[in-house]
């Protein structure tokens, strides 16, 4: 066992963590945990944009940014984050640009802007122009250029290091970190004042999705078991255009750029039901437009997938603005989008849920906001919440630099204020014992089939369309498959760069995450953004404009409500 | 289709050097490389092990020589190779295990052309300017994924442990003609050392390799120029 000690520690070295670790640099002295190199972390798959009301290409404001960000999360948005997220966006993005980030430009040398869903001037009066971008490739920009800035400050990077356990003081204050260094197996114990869960999502949870394969949700769920309530994990997005069965990602800058989504019949379907928008309505809406499309029978050759038509785009601007997505159509599925359409389906992206925290990045832990000293979490992981029911495009890179931004501030004020607190006695027990139970067996249950089944499951009773029987017949699923989990075996029984026994490490937080998430979403009978119940058609915001929790007890798991916070836009109807 | 996979597999902890060993999976042509691993892995062999995260060619990952080629496992379809495809991992790293090989060598070169911005001039209010003329004279090495694929298809780094390599000439690319840098001058010194530049012999092999089809070898004739250009 080694033993650390650092001011802060930072788990997940995404565009949240690095932002947040940058801030402390050279003024701290901070860890930043990583199971991957740091590059390879999934903000390097975002395509798009990041939105900013800068209003280089034509009039807009961080309040209409706001109001949209509100609107689109279908008013489940906590509104001072809103506020702080639609402000700051102006600064953080032109602090990306100081620190390096090559946007595209306008003809005068500025950052570039484009449209995305959902995304409008003076309060939905059409769309706007607010996404900055590079290509289609903003996230590995991102991604980048602050890995660029952690080298140049001399970041401490943990790198293929394994988040295994969150540590806590018997008081229930945030100590430190046990991770297990891949490469050669051996367990480190971080002691820190501060520590942040900035791990990202989990659409892993889900078979068809545009998420990394290390999209496993595993800081959400280790600081589940510590009784950390799970924040609306019901509102899980499926973004309208994945590549069919394979679930890779096609931006909405392809519609943001003038893209068409077609059904088998050929109609340009989402005019019939977002009348102002169109192919620009907000994803959990177009999810479910295709959705019906496909139950219904339009489907192309009956089948269920659709068809995004870009043929109409000048070569050129195909070349020029989505050059990366329509070499995915080409290289994964042999199609030219230039001249033909590219099979897509809703595909599992985005978590609106996660640790609960307020605009300071601190963790909290229930419906009265109580702040768990020394426990922070930005980015995926976290739910602040801005999304609410549903993320605009563009908002999440927003959220992460914003807020991973802030989260780091604060954490810089903290360590300055407290002292180290004592470890618990025998740190690393628990993530030994876990460890030592996986690697237990000689034979048993097969990890693989326990994962698909729970994709299939989820896949199929939990994605954009769900009601009680379904959702059900999930909750008995998952529960069997956790049993089957307990006594599950693997092959690998060495030390050195194990990843089937981080494979297993993995399915364990998956099926937590997957059981909160069908937890959150049989206890809300009703449906608002990417929480669509068949069975509850209707919003209901006399007993649902609230936040679940979901906590882990002892004797199963506990639901609670929190308050959503209203400032300036009172909840109306979603239309577009 | 059912087809044979070759892996060169090496286990520190058991073997004295490494050997081959081979895989019957069922296959759909468009299925990935990287979906074959996982086959094995899930199904037949769970000590199989290979580095991977996006499955769709941005991360840099899984890089590995495939059929002799430097590829990413999750950029070449099963129909692309024949009924028998040989998997081997990078060459002039040491292997850790399998097909993982060990990285640290690659991001030391990386780090030591100072791959970030140098700007010290205080900034105005806004971004700074830069025209899209001047953003696309370093477009293209902006793409870079950091998958080793290009320096470890290069004949002089397999021979040569001082060469930076073609990875990390791309990076100094990116910055050396970016308006907005101000060190381009350092980096050229830096590469203008006996690790530096000089050691190409213009083989296109990284070329080849890039997954993001960059253009490796203009990038590093660019700064060759540029140092020419400074020298005279
Ligand atoms: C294909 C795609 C395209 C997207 N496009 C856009 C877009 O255009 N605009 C937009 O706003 N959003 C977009 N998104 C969403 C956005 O990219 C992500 O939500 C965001 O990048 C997540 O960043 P993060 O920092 O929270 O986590 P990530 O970038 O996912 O990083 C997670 C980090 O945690 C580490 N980690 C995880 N588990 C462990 C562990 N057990 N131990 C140690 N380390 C661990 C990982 O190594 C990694 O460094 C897109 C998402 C996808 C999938
Ligand atoms: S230049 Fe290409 S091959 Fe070389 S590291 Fe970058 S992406 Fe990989
Ligand atoms: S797994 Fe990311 S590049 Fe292949």
């Amino acid at each position: 066992m080694a033993y650390h000690r650092y001011d802060a520690v930072v788990v997940g070295a995404g565009g949240a963590g690095l932002m947040a670790a940058i801030q402390m640099a050279g003024k701290a002295n901070v860890a930043v945990v990583s199971k991957l190199y740091p590059p390879r972390s999934h903000t390097g798959a975002a395509q798009g944009g990041i939105s900013a009301a800068l209003g280089n290409v034509e009039e807009d404001h961080p309040q209409w940014h706001m109001f949209d960000t509100v609107k689109g999360g279908d008013y489940l948005v906590d509104q001072d984050a809103a506020s702080v997220l639609a402000h700051e966006a102006i600064d953080a993005v032109l602090e990306l640009e100081h620190m390096g980030l090559p946007f595209n430009r306008t003809p005068d040398g500025r950052i570039d802007q484009r449209r995305f869903g959902g995304h409008t001037r003076n309060y939905g009066e059409g769309p706007v122009r607010r996404a900055c971008y590079a290509a289609d490739r903003t996230g590995h920009m991102i991604i980048q250029t602050l890995y660029q800035q952690g080298i140049k400050h001399q970041l401490n990077f943990f790198d293929e290091h394994h988040l295994l356990d969150i540590l806590f003081t018997d008081d229930g204050e945030c100590c430190g970190v046990v991770t297990l260094e891949i490469k050669t197996g051996e367990i480190h114990v971080i002691h820190a004042k501060a520590v942040l869960i900035a791990t990202g999502g989990f659409g892993r949870v889900f078979k068809v999705t545009s998420n990394a394969m290390a999209g496993t949700g595993d800081g959400v769920a280790l600081a589940y078991r510590h009784g950390v309530p799970l924040m609306d994990m019901e509102f899980y997005q499926f973004h309208p255009t994945g590549i069919y069965k394979l679930g890779i990602l096609l931006s909405e800058a392809a519609r943001g750029e003038g893209g068409i989504v077609r059904n088998g019949e050929g109609e340009a379907f989402a005019a019939r039901y977002a009348p102002t928008l169109k192919d620009l309505a907000p994803r959990d809406m177009m999810s479910r437009f295709i959705h019906q499309e496909i139950r219904e029978g339009r489907g192309v050759d009956g089948k269920d997938y659709v068809l995004l038509d870009l043929t109409h785009l000048p070569p050129e601007l195909i070349d020029a603005k989505l050059p990366d997505i329509t070499d995915f159509a080409r290289t994964y599925l042999g199609v030219e989008p230039k001249t033909e359409g590219v099979p897509i389906q809703p595909t599992a992206h985005y978590a609106m849920g996660g640790l609960p925290t307020d605009i300071e990045g601190r963790v909290i832990r229930d419906r009265n906001a109580t702040v768990i000293p020394g426990f922070y979490s930005a980015g995926e992981s976290a739910c602040v919440s801005v999304h609410g029911a549903n993320r605009l495009g563009t908002n999440s890179l927003v959220d992460l630099v914003v807020f991973g931004r802030r989260a780091g501030k604060h954490m810089l004020r903290h360590i300055q204020d407290v002292q180290f607190r004592p470890l618990p006695e025998d740190p690393e027990f628990t993530a030994r014992a876990e460890l030592a139970n996986l690697l237990s067996r000689k034979s048993g249950e097969r990890a693989a089939d326990i994962r698909s089944a729970m994709q299939e499951v989820m896949m199929d009773k939990v994605s954009v369309v769900r009601d009680e029987p379904g959702l059900v017949e999930a909750q008995r699923s998952v529960r069997e498959l956790r049993q089957a989990y307990a006594s599950v075996a693997i092959q690998d029984h060495g030390t050195t760069y194990n990843t089937e026994l981080l494979e297993a490490h993995e399915l364990g937080c998956m099926l937590d995450c997957a059981e909160s998430i069908v937890a959150g979403a049989l206890a809300r009978t009703e449906s608002r953004g990417a929480h669509f119940r068949s069975d509850y058609e209707k919003r209901d915001d006399k007993n649902w404009l609230a936040h679940t929790l979901v906590y882990k007890t002892s004797g199963g798991l506990d639901i609670d409500k929190k308050p959503v916070t209203i400032t300036e836009f009172e909840p109306k109807e979603r239309k577009y | 289709m059912e087809v044979t996979l070759r892996i060169k597999r090496y286990n520190p902890d058991q073997d004295v050097k490494p050997a081959f060993k081979e895989y019957k999976v069922e296959v759909e042509g468009t299925d990935r490389v990287l979906d074959a691993l996982n086959q094995i892995k899930w199904y037949q062999d769970g000590t199989l092990t290979y580095r991977r995260s996006c499955a769709h060619g941005v991360c840099g990952s899984d890089a590995m020589r495939i059929n002799g080629r430097n590829r990413l496992a999750c950029k070449i379809l099963m129909q692309e190779l024949g009924k028998k495809v040989t998997l081997e991992p990078l060459i002039g790293f040491t292997v850790v295990k399998d097909l993982v090989v060990d990285m640290d060598k690659f991001f030391d070169s990386y780090k030591s052309v100072k791959p970030y911005l140098i700007a010290d001039d205080p900034v105005g209010v806004g971004e700074r300017r830069q025209s899209p003329e001047q953003r696309e004279a370093f477009e293209d090495t902006t793409k870079c994924i950091l998958c080793a694929a290009c320096t470890t298809a290069c004949p002089v780094t397999w021979t040569s442990d001082e060469f930076v390599g073609p990875a990390a000439i791309v990076n100094a690319h990116r910055f050396i003609f970016d308006s907005r840098d101000q060190a381009a001058g350092e980096r050229l010194r830096i590469l203008n050392t006996r690790s530096g530049v000089w050691r190409c012999r213009t083989i296109f092999n990284c070329t080849d390799a890039c997954p993001r089809g960059i253009e490796v070898t203009r990038a590093i004739e660019q700064v060759k120029r540029a140092l020419l250009f400074e020298q005279a």
